[in-house]
This record gives C-alpha cells, structure tokens and sequence, in this order.
C-alpha cells in the first residue's frame, strides 16, 4: 500500500513538517534559556535573529499541516474500493485503529499552530517580546503533538493492506467490517437543530460583547471552539442530508466530492479558519495586562473576533441556502 | 491598495526583477527542478490514465466470473452448471463464456480469441481489434491462417477491425464464432471457459458467491468489485515502485536546491545587506525570498506538468512504457484519454513543491539575518 | 537631540580575541546641526554610526533618541525620548526607516536596476502609495540635476552622480538625520565641494546631519558645527 502516489505525498509532508517543527521546538529551547532581552551581546542578538526562523517554520508547517489534512481525507477517500464494505472516507479511516486519531490529530495540530501564530503576530507588535515565554512553551507543546501525529499517520498508512484477490481463494466475504458512515449518524436532527442554532446566536452575542464592550475573550474563545464541535455534529446529523439529498446518509467526508460542488471544502475550511481566530481571541486574553501590549492587543483581538464571526456567518449562509434550495424535508 | 498589500505587490515586483537579474543561475535551478516535476508527474498521470483505462475496461465486464478449479488450476466449466446458477435467488443472467490465447509465433504475441454469437459475423470471418491488426499489417477483406491444435492453418478473413473508442480493452481481442474457437483449440463440445453472472442488485453478489461454492465446491466465483481492487492495488503498486526509485531524484535535487539556496553569491549577500541597511527588515527580505521561491516552482512546476501532459497523452509516455504496461506485447501504441484531476496534481504538488520549499527555509532565513551594518563595514 | 551615554559594541564576545568597536562612549549630538566624526580606520566611528541608527544594537550602554523617532511605539508621544537600545529588530527598522537616511561610502547602489529603481528601494516594504513616492522620487532626482538619468541603469554613471542617487536615496523617506559615512572619500575635490554645499542646504531645512570623514574639507568646514574625534573606539575630544 506504501507505493500508492498520495500515500507518499502524505508521508513526506508529514516527515517535513515534524523535521520543521522538531527544528523550531529545538531553537525556541534554545530561545527559551538563553532570553536576555536587557543584555545585548552577540548571542542574545543571534538568538533574537532565531526567533525569525522559528516563526518562519511553523508558519510553513502549519500551512502543510493544513493542506495535508485535505489530502489526507481525500486520499482515505480513493482508497475505499481498495477495501471491502468501506463506501467512502469515513469506511477507508475505519480500518484500522489508527485512521481517526490521525485525522483529530491532524485538526488539533492546525488549531493549535494557528493559536501560536496569533501569539507570535501579537509579539512582534510588542516592543520588548512581551509573549516570548508562553510562545515557546506552547511550542515545546505543540512538537511533541505533531510527531505524535506523524506517528499515527505511519502506523494507519502502514496498517493498510487492500483485501486483494488471491489466486487460491477467489471471494474474500468482508462481512466483518461494517461501514462507518451508519454509525457515525450522530444525533436526531429534532436536537441538533436548536443546538445549532443556538450555539450559532451565543457565538454572534459574545462577539457582540467582545466588540462592542470589549468584555468576554475567554467566553467568546469558548464559543467558538464549541461552534467547531457543534457544526461539525450538525453536518453529520443533518445538514449533510439536504445535501446529498438523503434522508439516512450521513457522512462528513463525501462532501468534499466533485458530486456536491466542493461544498466540504469552504465548509471545512471556514470552521478551522473560524477556530484559530477564536481561540486566538481567547489565547490574547490572557496577556492583556502586558505593558507593551495594552496598546495593541484590542485592535488584534478586534480582527480576529470579527475573522471568526465572518467565517461563522458565510458557514451557517452556505448551509442555510443549500438547506431552503434542498429538495428534501425532514 | 492598503500599504500592507502593496507591500506584498512592492516586494513581488522587486523578487521578479532580482529573478531576472540572475538569469543564468535561475535557469539552471529551474531547468532541474523542470525535470523532476516532468518525471514524477508523468509517471503519476500515466498510473492514472491507465486505471481509468481498466475502470472503463471493466464497466463492460459482469460483476461476477464463475471459473471452475481443477488441481488448483483453472479449468473449463460444464455447461450443465449454466441452468443450475441461474436459479439462485438475485442472479439475473447468466452466460457461458468461450475464449482462450492465442499464441503467434510469426509476431511473437498472445491475442485474445472470444466467442461470439453476433449475427453480424459472417461464416469464416473474424473481427480482430486494432492492436492485431497493426502487428500482423492485415487490413478488412485480407485473410489471415491461424495454426490450430494440430498444427494445421485454417484461413480467416478479416471482416471488420474493432474501432478505437478504447484501445486497452479491443487491441488485442479477435472475435470468432462459437464453432471456429472450439475447432481452432480443440474445445470440447459442453464446456466453456467461464461463466459470466449478472445480478440485480451488487449488493447480493457476495451472498450470490457463496451460494455457487456451496452448490460447487470446486468453482471460483470472482467479483467485478475485486478485480478493480486487484488492477488498482496493482497499477500503485508499480507506479509507487517507481515513485520511489525516483525519490532518489527528488533527494538529489533537494540538496541541489540547498546548495543553490545557501550558496549565496558575494554579490547577492551584499545586496541583501545593501536592502536592510535601506530599512528592510528581515521579514522583508523573508517575503522576497518566498516570492522568488514561489515564482521558481510555479514555473517549474506548471512546465514540468504540461510537459508530462503531453508526454503521456500526446506521446503514449514513451520512456516508461515498457516498465509500467508490460503484459502484452500488443499493446505497442495506444492513445491514453487525456485527464487531468485535482488529487493528482496536489499530490505531485506535496511530492515536489513542498521538499523544495522546507529546503530553502534555512537558506532563506540565514540571507534574510545578513545585519543590516554589512552594508556599511565592507 | 541624540544622547549616548555609556555605549560600548564588542564583537565576538566571548572568543579568544574578543574586539571592542566602541568603547564606552558618552556623548551629547544636537539636533539640526552638522555633527563630524574623525579619526583614523578602525576608530570606531562608522561603528557608532550604525549604532545610532539603529543599525546595530550595542553590547551594553543606552542610547535615547528625543523628539526624533516620530510614532515609532504607539504608547509614545513623538516627541518623548526614546531609548532605542533593547528595541526589537522591526521596531529598530521602523524607526531606522523614518528616521534616519543613509549615506554609504561606496554608495551601496543595486546593480542592474535602474535609478529610479534604485531611490524607491527604501519604500517597498512600507506599501506607501506608488504613485507618490514616485513623484517624491522624480522631483527629488531633478533637483539633484539627475533628471535625464531616471530609466538609465546605475551602471553606468559617474562617481559624483551615483553619489547624488545615494543621497536622494537617503532623502526619499524625508528622514529627520543623515548619516553620511566617508562621503568625499571617492570624490575629487570640486565634487566634495559641491557635496557640502548639498549637506548645507539639507542643515539650512533642519535636518540633522551626522559625518564620518577623514577629509579635511569636511571637518574643517564651517559648517560642521560640532567635531568629535575619536581613536580606539573612544572619544578623545569634542570641539
């Protein structure tokens, strides 16, 4: 199975980004016991160049890290014939123990990257590196997260083996596995429904208070990762069935096919996108009592409150219009 | 524009002009780096092309073949078993097949000989595909002796060559009547090669299956289903095979690009120092960097990817060939259909682009830390 | 008003032959006034230039900046002093960028760009509006008498006239202080000339100018308002 073109493509991007990020996690330690910001020898000013480095890979990584998450789904997604009784994505992950921790792992790694990234854009509006310490222990964190990923991603790749024919038995009857898809059906859309919308009308009210009052980072932070989690059960529960126009097929990865006009890809896209700014919203909160911050931080954190809501607000629109366009009724 | 834009567009327009100023050195870099997206794409296209190839191949083909195990070999089926299947609860047809290979000596290949009960198909005359009618230079109208069983030549005449719609599935087929295929390989009467099953609904096909071993023990019930699993376990197979023979390349061109990348000319060095005692800032020179290094792998990756389109499509990938196809020595000269897909040019996209830019990263960065008093002490 | 007190750069710290550029320099520079540094190669001087602007961080010592760095913190009124020596590098460029304009001794031209290319150099990566800095550009290129040079490469100009690219270079950001290192070094003397008589027009505007020269028609000019002599990274008179 290790041949197959995108199976390698995902191995070599998760190779680079954990070779990148074991670099950066090893000079943010650097960073991290040398930092002297009143001294101005040569070695503070070459660790201070460093900081550079290190936020250049980890932006690249996460960028990586993101584009590999599609890649991943999409080629769990062709693999499906390759296995019996799996019909898509979610039967391909299925296979074995380690498909689906890959794939949160995966989501993790990009939220918390994306987190860190907004604490790095905070510290450089600082004048004295204000964030430099929680940065890079957030660093020290996120490293061992992705090479936990890397490693789930090679132990489910390698556990692949296609159910293929062989010349003494013709008919392999893969009556054992189930599909997946069925069993991820999540909730009856009667209570998920209000859940969504609701989570959906607390996350818009909070980004009222942050904006308006400029209270309730944490509160709003909260809420938005909340709206990750809801969304994506709303998806699978019901918004999936308007659109694939099935009142019992629920899966979250089918609609990243050419079949559903990409719609998985926007979606997806405008959840993770809204996440790290929330969470960011959250993350910055707990430094605005920094000095050389108190300046700056609101009008961050203004960005990216209104980041998360927009990408919120075009998430719930394009649900909402393939919902009123479907032609089914639940 | 917002300044932070035009920065971007300021920093883009000086990374194009710089690219320019270094013509020879860039060229070379891309010239390489051409190559490798070349290679890899066209071995990633041709995989591709060839398992639509067998999807369409086998989108005619039944959803399940009926063979009957003698000794672990492959035997010919009675035909009594034909009615006995047919019974089974979901089967909607079943059809015995006849058909078997056909060994030329004069070209040295195998074609496939099928029974067919078409009308259309006169008495002594065979319909062959194109790959046949290439290798033996016949035309419609000629006639061709095939040596039966027993050594003897029987003439055919060629009534009609089988169109080109796809290639890999007639190129190397000949269609003759019933009796002709029993006659040339010495068949016997109440036998057939396989039987080819259809069902109703494919979800039924393994209960189906289980059935016939149950009332034949000593058959093999193969599935459409596993067949494409086989053919696309197969075609990665070879083509990751190959994928990683070509790694080696893909290495080689990575520490090529490190080189290139850290070897900075005393010039460029100076330059750069020259930008950031102007009052650019190493993120500055970082966004020079990435856009130089954008620009080079967008060229060299969409020229490499158009270049290998028209290898495999245009020119039937003419340098691999052999090692990828290689069943058939029919298969000299076929027309893949041209597609392109999202998937497969992400995947070159991580197989080559990526690489390239982690290697780049630490050059990249070290040109961008050049202090900015460089400037000011040379 | 730039104020040093106490300033000392040491390369390579640490190693076997550890080197100190600058050696515990305190110093009072007025603004608006024709400062010069003098003193033999390796004085020092060119090292506390780059100090002050913001090129390099010193080993130790402060340096303030009044009423010079504009609104480069925005927690500071522009006119406060501003101690500009634990900033971090973007914060050192912003400033570096407005503030002040250089003047290298080999004019530091980009090869194979034009002039015009070469004096908006200083402006990508402020994302100022194009249009306008290029008209800044083109006015202060013929008023330097550079005017039928705009497109041409900086290849193949003379000496005095890739001087005067350098210094509209210097002037595009319209920066409060010039630092001009060994400016009449590659200069005949009617060239050196008029290069003062540029400086005293830029003195006459108020800008606040900063020499290092070895040139006696520098120092002993009556412009130069203030003479600081330095040998061996220190300061051995003021005058």
């Amino acid at each position: 199975m290790i041949q197959h073109p995108g199976i390698l493509a995902l191995l070599v991007a998760s190779g680079i980004v954990s070779l990148l990020l074991a670099a950066a996690g090893w000079q943010g330690f650097r960073i991290l016991r040398g930092w002297d910001l009143r001294s101005g020898s040569e070695v503070q000013l070459d660790l201070e160049r460093r900081t550079y480095l290190v936020s250049t890979l980890v932006a690249n990584a996460l960028l990586i890290q993101i584009l590999s998450l599609f890649l991943f789904i999409f080629t769990a997604e062709g693999l499906h014939n390759q296995f019996v009784g799996a019909m898509c994505a979610a039967g391909s992950l299925a296979v074995n123990a380690y498909g689906y921790p890959t794939l949160l792992m995966k989501v993790a790694t990009c939220l918390l990257a994306g987190v860190w990234l907004v604490l790095h854009r905070a510290d450089t509006q600082g004048y004295d590196y204000p964030l430099i310490r929680p940065k890079y222990l957030l660093l020290l964190i996120l490293v061992p997260l992705v090479l936990t990923e890397t490693w789930l991603q090679l132990s489910y790749l390698t556990g692949l083996k296609a159910d293929v024919m062989t010349s003494c038995c013709g008919s392999l009857f893969g009556q054992g596995r189930q599909g997946f898809a069925a069993e991820l059906a999540g909730l009856p859309p009667r209570l998920m429904q209000p859940v969504f919308w609701g989570t959906f009308a607390a996350l818009l009210g909070a980004g009222f208070l942050l904006l308006r009052f400029r209270r309730g980072g944490g509160l709003f932070s909260a809420l938005s990762l909340t709206f990750l989690l809801v969304a994506v059960t709303a998806l699978i529960s019901f918004f999936c069935l308007y659109i694939y126009e099935l009142p019992t097929h629920h899966c979250p990865f089918c609609l990243l096919q050419r079949e559903y006009g990409f719609v998985g890809y926007p979606l997806y896209a405008t959840l993770l996108g809204g996440a790290i700014a929330g969470l960011g919203v959250g993350a910055l909160a707990f430094f605005r009592d920094r000095e050389s911050l108190t300046a700056v931080l609101p009008t961050l954190q203004a960005h990216l409150a209104w980041t998360t809501l927009l990408l919120a607000v075009i998430f719930t629109l394009i649900v909402g219009v393939w919902m009123a366009l479907s032609p089914l009724r639940l | 524009m917002r300044p932070s834009l035009q920065r971007y567009r300021n920093i883009l327009d000086f990374a194009l002009s710089s690219l320019l100023r270094r013509k020879g050195r860039n060229l070379a870099l891309i010239s390489v780096y051409t190559l490798v997206v070349f290679v890899i794409a066209s071995l990633v296209f041709f995989v591709q092309a060839l398992k639509r190839e067998a999807h369409e191949l086998l989108a005619q083909a039944p959803d399940m073949v009926v063979q009957r195990m003698v000794a672990g070999r492959h035997d010919p089926v009675p035909l009594a078993q034909v009615e006995a299947i047919r019974s089974i609860r979901g089967v909607d047809e079943v059809q015995a097949r006849l058909w078997g290979y056909y060994y030329d000596p004069v070209f040295g290949g195998n074609l496939t000989v099928l029974a067919t009960e078409d009308a259309a198909l006169a008495p002594d005359a065979i319909w062959i595909g194109q790959g046949v009618a290439r290798s033996m230079r016949v035309k419609e109208g000629d006639l061709i002796p095939l040596r039966g069983y027993d050594g003897q030549s029987t003439l055919f005449s060629i009534q009609k060559v089988l169109p080109e719609s796809s290639e890999l599935v007639s190129s190397d087929l000949v269609l003759m009547a019933p009796k002709d295929v029993r006659a040339l390989f010495h068949f016997p009467e109440g036998l057939a090669t396989d039987l080819a099953i259809q069902a109703g609904n494919p979800r039924e096909l393994p209960t189906i299956a289980a059935k016939i071993v149950e009332l034949f023990p000593d058959s093999r019930p193969i599935l459409k289903s596993e067949i494409l699993r086989t053919y696309e376990a197969v075609f990665d197979w070879r083509g990751g095979l190959m994928v990683v023979v070509l790694g080696s390349a893909v290495l080689s061109f990575i520490i090529f690009a490190w080189d290139k990348a850290t070897g900075l000319s005393a010039e460029e060095r100076k330059e750069i120092g020259v930008l950031k005692s102007l009052g650019w800032e190493s993120s500055d020179v970082l966004l020079l960097k990435f856009w130089e290094g954008t620009v080079i792998s967008v060229t060299a990756f969409l020229t490499g990817v158009l270049l290998a389109y028209a290898h495999v499509f245009f020119f039937s990938a003419s340098l691999f060939e052999h090692a990828l196809k290689g069943w058939s020595v029919l298969f000299p000269r076929f027309r893949l259909i041209p597609a392109l897909d999202g998937y497969q040019l992400t995947v070159l996209f991580f197989l080559t682009v990526l690489p390239y830019t982690a290697a780049t990263l630490v050059p990249s960065w070290r040109a961008a830390t050049v202090d900015p008093d460089a400037a000011m002490r040379s | 008003m730039i104020e040093l007190s106490q300033v000392v750069k040491t390369y390579q710290a640490g190693l076997a032959t550890p080197f100190t550029a600058v050696d515990r320099v305190t110093l009072s520079i007025p603004a608006a006034r024709l400062t010069v540094f003098k003193g033999p190669s390796g004085s020092g001087k060119t090292t506390l230039l780059t100090l002050i602007g913001c090129m390099a961080r010193p080993t130790s010592g402060r340096i303030h900046l009044h009423g010079l760095a504009g609104d480069a913190l925005p927690h500071l009124a522009p006119a406060e002093a501003l101690e500009i020596t634990s900033l971090p590098e973007r914060f050192l460029t912003a400033i570096r960028r407005r503030t002040f304009g250089f003047i290298f001794q080999q004019f530091n031209l980009v090869r194979g760009i034009s002039v015009l290319e070469n004096v908006l150099l200083p402006t990508y990566p402020t994302g100022e509006d194009p249009r306008a800095v290029e008209a800044r550009a083109v006015a202060r290129l013929e008023s330097l008498g550079l005017a039928r040079h705009l497109r041409s490469s900086v290849d193949r100009l003379s000496g005095g006239e890739a001087q005067r690219v350098a210094i509209a270079r210097a002037l595009i950001n319209d920066p409060a202080v010039i630092i001009a290192d060994e400016p009449t070094a590659h200069l005949d003397s009617r060239l050196s000339e008029e290069f003062m008589d540029l400086m005293s027009q830029f003195k006459d505007a108020g800008k606040t100018l900063l020499i290092t020269s070895h040139d006696p028609i520098v120092y002993d000019s009556d412009l130069a308002d203030m003479v600081v002599e330095m040998r061996d990274g220190r300061v051995v008179s003021e005058t």
